[in-house]
């Protein structure tokens, strides 16, 4: 068994000293909103969450509005709404907490968007609309690609309003399916969301998650495997300002041999109030023999005011895998590289944003369509913008 | 003719609570076309000096001035102070992950020139400047100075004090880490930045063997803070015989034979 732990920067992350952490297989899902206990902020899965801000979703808050789902589909791409009785939908994860149940229970339509067989397919793009200021709405999204398929899908998350959904990926044998997620709500927003990724046998999913805008924004992507072979890469990138509460949750469940994971989310922070929450949980269950898994979160805390939590658990229940490892760093801004390119004539502006886009370069370099590549680029230049930094 | 000089320069470090002053007094003045070779013991404050003159914020000046042609150098901001046309060759490069070398020389000629120099141009005489410091033409898209060898960091160095051609180059113990070949092809970089144009070299060193490539028109004895003793080249011919003793009281020697 071979696992190692690194740590760079300056702030390693704690090993949950002292407070006895559940396993994560004993995690509990259903998609019975009663049966989750209304969370009050101090369970460990909402303890980092500012429960009054989330619009009482957690307490069973009516749909007051719904949100628009508007998707357009590359040739080949076959998009339906359909009803919560469709056969195929809840195949790819059961909810894993009361608001996840809560959208699971409350949403009238559901749409599937389908990537046929054996097809390689264009980029197809849903964008998701909030219901609007103080409305409420839940919503579900399918993403199917179906065996040997392969494509992108972008789902683009703006508008305002609280919007709670579940978004199933059901990546077929021999599969690859991309999929970028990008919320850019407007500053009011509230969004707590769950993906279901499940992987079929040799199947490749790369999942990017974006997250730049709305007041509190939750993000919790799960991903299973159903065949050996099974390939995840999970992707992070998040910029919060001031007062703004990004969460992201991933996790990885290995059940089955031979399937591989790496999961990298890097975050910048700026403002008073600025908070970023990270829990990145691997469990690689007894079966899960030779399994390959990584997992790294950095954080660019760029002014007094911000804070970043990070909290990476690799949980190994078999020796015979081929490696594991997580590291997680969170640091001040380094004032030794802004000191060197301002020693080479840069100004201090100027060096700053050069070292904030070089700390995101790797991220965006992997994201394959140029569109959305060069939206984020201009995204992360607006964000460094707004505070003259 | 650019003029460097550094009058009664005192400067304190913040460590833990208390104020730690380094340097205690240092009298220099560098000329166009002059080499100064600042040779001392380890822990003497030979690169507090660079760095204090560069403007780390990590260094106080607490008396004293530092003027570029009369320019008040302790008055302008880091970048400002490069752009004025001093140069600091660093003795730990500084990693920038995610920024390419291209990306940072064409910023930084950009800076110090005033204006973003013409791209056809531009790739030539960086593609010439890599070729005559022996660096692969692929480094230009790496990350600055991430995963680069010491030997490597010290070449990108004086590439970048090829292109931005500064008025004064400060160079901190540029030699260390090098392997003989390396030495050669840094300090024949040198070299030919001293013979471009009329400009002033400080080569900070701890040991001799880079005076065999670089030849110093002054050299200044560096201890406690201060220059103790100044005189040519036959100084550091002095050094390498009786090493830094005299000057601390304890054997160190100037080259370890």
């Amino acid at each position: 068994m071979a696992t190692d732990t690194q740590q760079h920067g300056l702030t390693a992350h704690s090993h949950g000293a002292g407070v006895p952490v559940a396993s994560r297989a004993a995690h509990f899902t259903s998609y019975d909103v009663e049966a989750f206990e209304v969370p009050g902020g101090r369970e460990e899965i909402w303890r980092f969450t500012p429960m009054k801000r989330l619009a009482d979703l957690h307490k069973g808050a009516a749909a007051t509005g719904s949100a628009t789902v508007e998707v357009s589909a590359a040739e080949g791409v076959t998009v339906e709404t359909v009803a919560k009785s469709d056969e195929r939908i809840g195949k790819a994860g059961v909810p894993g907490d009361r608001i996840a149940a809560q959208a699971y229970a409350s949403f009238v339509d559901a749409t599937v968007v389908t990537l046929p067989k054996d097809a390689r397919v264009e980029p197809t793009t849903v964008t998701i609309t909030g219901p609007g200021e103080g409305k409420v709405a839940y919503g579900h999204l399918q993403v199917h690609a179906q065996q040997f398929a392969e494509g992108v899908v972008v789902i683009d998350h703006r508008g305002s309003g609280a919007y709670a959904d579940n978004i199933e990926f059901v990546v077929a044998d021999g599969a690859h399916l991309t999929v970028v997620a990008i919320h850019d709500w407007a500053d009011d927003a509230v969004h707590v969301t769950h993906h279901h990724a499940k992987l079929g046998r040799d199947a490749t999913f790369r999942h990017t998650v974006v997250t730049l805008g709305g007041d509190v924004v939750r993000v919790t992507p799960v991903v299973t495997y159903a065949g050996r072979g099974g390939d995840a890469e999970l992707v992070g990138l998040y910029f919060a300002d001031a007062g703004q509460h990004f969460e992201h949750r991933p996790f990885i469940d290995h059940a089955v041999p031979n399937c591989r994971s790496n999961v990298v989310y890097k975050g910048a922070l700026q403002g008073e109030g600025a908070h970023t929450v990270w829990i990145g949980d691997v469990l690689i269950r007894a079966a899960a023999e030779g399994t390959e898994t990584f997992e790294l979160n950095r954080n660019l805390v760029l002014t007094d005011g911000a804070r970043a939590d990070s909290v990476p658990n690799l949980e190994i229940e078999t020796g015979e895998i081929e490696g594991a490892g997580h590291a997680s760093a969170t640091g001040r801004f380094d004032d030794e590289q802004l000191f060197y390119l301002q020693a080479r004539g840069i100004p201090e502006d100027q060096a700053r944003r050069l070292v904030v886009r070089g700390f995101f370069q790797e991220l965006i370099a992997k994201i394959s369509v140029p569109e959305v590549r060069e939206r984020l680029e201009a995204a992360i230049e607006a964000e460094l913008e707004a505070v003259g930094a | 003719m650019a003029t460097l000089e550094i009058k009664d320069l005192h400067v304190s470090v913040n460590a833990e609570d208390a104020q730690k002053e380094i340097l205690k007094g240092v009298d220099l003045t560098i000329k166009a076309g002059e080499t100064h070779a600042i040779m001392g013991p380890n822990g003497s404050g030979k690169s507090t000096l660079s760095y204090a003159i560069a403007g780390h914020p990590k260094y106080e000046i607490t008396s004293g001035s530092v003027t570029l042609d009369g320019e008040d150098v302790l008055e302008m901001s880091v970048d400002e102070r490069a752009r004025a046309g001093l140069f600091l060759a660093m003795q730990y490069p500084v990693e920038v992950p995610g920024v390419s070398m291209s990306n940072f020389l064409r910023t930084a000629a950009t800076a110090v020139r005033g204006e973003a120099p013409a791209l056809r141009h531009w790739v030539k005489e960086v593609k010439g400047a890599m070729a005559d410091l022996d660096i692969d033409p692929a480094f230009a898209e790496r990350s600055v100075n991430e995963g680069f060898s010491g030997g490597e960091k010290k070449r990108h160095e004086i590439l970048q004090l090829a292109l931005l051609k500064p008025k004064i180059a400060i160079l901190d113990e540029t030699d260390s880490g090098l392997d003989v070949d390396a030495l050669r092809v840094v300090s024949e970089g040198v070299n030919r930045y001293k013979e471009s144009g009329d400009v002033g070299v400080m080569l900070i060193t701890h040991y001799t063997r880079i005076l065999r490539h670089i030849t110093p028109d002054f050299v200044h004895v560096f201890a406690g803070g201060r220059i103790v003793e100044s005189g040519g080249k036959e100084l550091a011919d002095q050094l390498e015989a009786e090493g830094y003793v005299k000057y601390t009281g304890k054997q160190e020697a100037a080259s370890l034979s």
